[in-house]
């Protein structure tokens, strides 16, 4: 052979025109709307801007008014009297009691729920859905419920109450009531973050590390952790959010005890009921801040979670 | 407690972080729980009646549940909207107002009841214009509803925006080449299929109305009889250090949540199996 | 010609997926558009449903039955699609699905509700799906969903029946089934039919006509016969069945390959330059011996007799593989093994200069 030659597969780049079918001999006075026809999906113009319009009109009314009227009516005796609610010895002593407890219902939780997710998610054991669905009941329990239970058990007339208190150990009306509570509301928040991942990622990349080797705890620090960072890290913002939020649970159980057991939404409600609207306002701006920087961090994390489930129900390559 | 080993074992841990598990949820969640429903069984059947069931707690029973179906309603309407408008269209801000959405989640509820009450008070930005009109809102069952749909208004327009991601657009175009209208379309084909999600939104968002109580203590007055929910009387009870009347009406509260949550789940459980072959 | 398409082109973004598309298509015709997966084959049939639109040309045209039906959104041009993922409605049951275009016409166009109900279950008779009526599309197989989609596609008497790689996403012996139960199916109703497929047998085997696309642009409009005898093009002559591509050149307005000159290969005009020369595995003979006939030698490298024809690899001196297809009482009566030298010889070919216009 003189000429080099090839096999055949591979495509072409030679392009060839390509051959015209019949082409009618249409007038030329038909005009031509097809750049202008709706498609299938889409709905008529005048409908997507109704829709859009009251979404907008709704949320305005519901979401944003109330959202900007916070940082309105806090502002609206000056800058001095704003500041001036946070340097109040109660407000100071309300956020040190909220810190105070995010600091410890946040680390707890989290432990919780990294201990639960590797006994659900790594093992089989009967039960296990009924142990699944337990750990979400604190949802489904409404926030005032939340306070009572811990009331009935630890309150002065509670079962326990009359026997903690001949050891003068006070829970209700005092800082641990309001822990307690707060652990009860903020409980399955990593956990219901964290084990479903964990699930989904089953426990191949665990055996294997324990085949090459690895010891529980290091099989643990550097394979599952690693792989389930950012949803546990959605738990904890979402945990830590709640946790200095809650309302209604520690309205119930702290007595509202000045510079000693008030969090800072008790400190808002106190204010709020004795009509100093201004530093009232100003404590819940605080508190709207935090949630506007909770939110932020969400959206932040959210995708990076979605994508940790993405990979785990991806076939490994 | 000992659990029955299993073929996994080969992973460590089991006992430790089991034994942890139910140790926790058994001390934080179980215990005091298990209080509630003991406190009712030691009521007796009478007493039990006698402070779940009278005129004044009936009255919060009946605006509780009247103001939450109400706002669950509302939610399910514009939650809708709002999960299709941002599913569907492209409009500026869309990531800010969908981050905003969860504001509800994220804010105390107090910070919410006390904004609320601020922008719908005879005096406030909204309350003027309808009080105007003569609307009273704040401290009235209007308010209660308002701060209902508040505060339910993620659980709606998270579930949706899922199911809505999820239609399939095929099924839509073969809709129209077989000559529907895009409402006969939305109608027929889009609706059926968000509707379990609609449903549970729905249902969530009631759900969480029975049991709110932040953000509906400062818009609602508190009237006994008139706007007084059944939250506000546990809290009222308790501080009367009547402990059988808050236990009762929290036990029939929290019997109703269960009961939504139950029919949550089979609605889901239903439709898993209707539509998708699940067995 | 029930429906004309003139000028179409169709851009999603930077992409160009179709380019100055124009295509005819005769009254009861069943043509499928065939062409690898990017050729433009699925957003010309969307362009014909409805459900993609053309870019903006005014000598721009899509005609059904010489009605212009650009401008018409897919509700309004009575085509019936279906869709390789069958698209069902799946919180309806197959009877539903069905009846569903006729339930949706307008009030005064619309079948009573026994009218309805007679036309349902004849049309799952036609798709043989009688007495699956009440069953949800979860509780179908494949099969059966993608023959649900066309009793529903047909049910509002279409036009013109769009199929997107209908078969696609089947597996192999369901779709050889499907694929000759659908050419039945044609020969007894007639309705004007267009196939997308990437799949060649089944373009071949099914449809009256075969349109060819590449890059956007029809590279051949043939019967299965003339594309795959005739190609017009190096594309259609690659993409249609195995082929050999030896790089030749002319000489003298003549094809020459390995300093043999290939019979009936003529390039008026044409001095010198390169030629490509393809030959199809079933043109090259197999023979021991030289015998005269333009050859070129080569080695037995690879003998697959499993088939109704013995599969033959070889190799040139070059290092060409070079495919065979030989009949089975050849192959035995050369006693041809692995390493065997042999000599090849063309039967015909084709030839394509690049650069050369007709």
């Amino acid at each position: 052979m003189v000429d080099g030659t090839e096999v055949s597969g591979g495509r072409m780049s030679v392009t060839v025109q390509s051959l015209p079918g019949a082409i009618p001999k249409g007038s030329l006075v038909e005009t031509n709307l097809a750049g202008r026809l709706r498609l299938a999906t889409d709905e008529r113009s005048w409908v997507k801007a109704l829709l859009i319009t009251s979404t907008l009109v709704f949320l305005t009314l519901v979401l944003f008014v109330p959202l900007a009227a916070i940082f309105a009516e806090a502002l609206r005796k000056g800058v001095a009297v704003y500041f001036a609610s946070f340097t109040d010895a109660h407000a100071l002593s309300a956020i040190r009691l909220t810190l105070l407890v995010a600091i410890i219902c946040v680390p707890l939780n989290l432990v919780f729920g990294l201990a639960a997710s590797w006994a659900i998610a790594k093992f089989q054991f009967p039960g296990k859905s009924m142990l699944i669905t337990l750990i979400d009941l604190p949802f489904a329990v409404s926030p005032v419920i939340s306070g009572l239970i811990f009331v009935l058990l630890f309150g002065l007339r509670g079962w326990l109450g009359p026997w903690l208190d001949s050891y003068h150990i006070q829970i209700i009306f005092a800082v641990p009531g309001v822990i307690l509570a707060t652990l009860f509301v903020t409980f399955p928040f990593v956990a219901r973050e964290v084990i479903p991942l964990m699930q989904e990622q089953g426990s191949d990349e665990e055996l294997a590390a324990v085949s090459l080797g690895a010891s529980g705890w290091q099989t643990f620090w550097r394979v599952t952790l690693p792989n389930v960072k950012w949803a546990l890290l959605y738990g904890v913002i979402l945990c830590n959010a709640r946790a200095m939020g809650e309302f209604g649970a520690v309205n119930v159980v702290s007595g509202h005890v000045r510079g000693k057991t008030n969090t800072l939404p008790l400190h808002v409600e106190i204010l709020y009921n004795e009509y100093n609207f201004a530093a009232a306002f100003a404590v819940a701006s605080l508190l709207a801040l935090l949630a506007l920087i909770t939110l932020a961090l969400k959206s932040a994390v959210e995708w990076r979670v979605r994508r940790e489930f993405e990979q785990a129900l991806e076939p490994p390559t | 407690m000992a659990f029955p080993r299993t073929k996994n074992s080969v992973l460590p841990g089991f006992g430790l972080t089991m034994g942890y598990t139910v140790l926790y949820l058994s001390l934080i969640v179980l215990l005091p729980l298990g209080a509630l429903v003991i406190k009712s069984a030691t009521l007796g059947w009478a007493g039990f009646w006698a402070a779940a069931w009278n005129t004044r707690v009936v009255a919060s029973y009946k605006l509780t549940f009247g103001t939450s179906l109400i706002a669950a309603t509302i939610n399910a309407v514009f939650g809708l909207m709002v999960a299709w408008t941002l599913v569907r269209y492209t409009l500026p801000g869309k990531k800010f107002i969908d981050a905003l959405i969860d504001l509800p989640f994220a804010l105390p509820t107090a910070v919410s009841g006390i904004a609320l009450t601020a922008v719908y008070a005879k005096n406030g930005w909204i309350g003027q214009y309808l009080d105007a009109i003569g609307i009273k809102a704040a401290f009235s069952p209007l308010g209660i509803v308002i701060a209902l749909t508040f505060i339910g208004l993620p659980f709606v327009v998270r579930t949706l925006q899922p199911a809505i991601e999820e239609i399939d657009r095929e099924s839509e175009e073969a809709a129209a080449s077989l000559g529907a209208t895009r409402w006969q379309t939305f109608w027929r084909v889009i609706f059926p299929s968000v509707l379990p999600a609609l449903l549970t939104g729905f249902a969530l968002s009631f759900a969480r109305a029975l049991g709110e109580y932040g953000s509906v203590v400062f818009i609602s007055g508190n009237m006994p009889m008139k706007t007084e929910i059944a939250s506000l009387l546990i809290i009222t009870k308790l501080e009367q250090y009547d402990y059988a009347g808050a236990t009762a009406i929290a036990t029939m509260m929290l019997a109703a949540s269960f009961v939504i949550l139950f029919a949550i789940n089979a609605v889901q459980w239903w439709t898993a199996r209707k539509y998708r072959g699940v067995a | 010609m029930s429906i004309e398409l003139t000028h179409i082109s169709k851009a999603f973004g930077t992409y160009q997926a179709l380019r100055d598309v124009s295509l005819a298509i005769n009254d009861g015709e069943l043509v499928a558009l065939l062409g690898p997966s990017g050729s433009g084959k699925t957003t010309l049939l969307r362009i014909i449903a409805g459900l993609d639109t053309p870019a903006v040309d005014p000598r721009s045209r899509i005609r059904f039955y010489h009605e212009d039906v650009a401008s018409r959104p897919a509700a309004e041009r009575r085509v019936g699609f279906v869709f390789q993922h069958y698209a069902l409605f799946r919180h309806m049951s197959i009877f539903d699905n069905v009846a569903f275009g006729m339930r949706v016409m307008p009030r005064k166009s619309r079948p009573a509700k026994n009218e309805i109900e007679r036309r349902v279950t004849e049309l799952l008779r036609l798709v043989q799906l009688d007495g699956l009526g009440r069953r949800f599309p979860s509780q179908l197989s494949g099969g059966q969903r993608q023959r649900a989609a066309l009793a529903r596609a047909l049910a509002v008497e279409p036009r013109v029946l769009l199929l997107d790689e209908p078969f696609g996403a089947l597996d192999a012996k369901v779709r050889q089934g499907l694929r000759t139960w659908l050419r039945r199916l044609h020969d007894e109703i007639h309705v004007t039919s267009i196939l997308v497929t990437h799949d060649q047998e089944e373009a071949l085997e099914v449809a009256d006509r075969v349109v060819v696309m590449n890059q956007g642009r029809i590279e051949q409009i043939g019967t299965p016969e003339e594309v795959f005898h005739k190609p017009a093009t190096q594309f259609v002559m690659e993409f249609l069945g195995q082929v050999n591509v030896f790089r030749g050149r002319v000489q003298g307005g003549k094809a020459v390959l390995a300093g043999v000159p290939l019979e009936g290969h003529y390039f008026p005009g044409k001095e010198e330059g390169a030629a490509m020369v393809y030959m199809r595995p079933h043109e090259l003979d197999i023979k021991l011996y030289k015998n005269g006939a333009p050859s070129f030698p080569a080695k037995i490298t690879r003998i697959n007799p499993a088939g109704s024809v013995a599969k033959v690899t070889t190799r040139t001196n070059d290092g060409q593989d070079v495919l065979v297809d030989l009949s089975l009482e050849d192959y035995e009566r050369l006693n041809l093994t692995e390493g065997t030298h042999v000599h090849i010889y063309p039967k015909s070919s084709r030839v394509f200069l690049p650069e050369y216009e007709i």
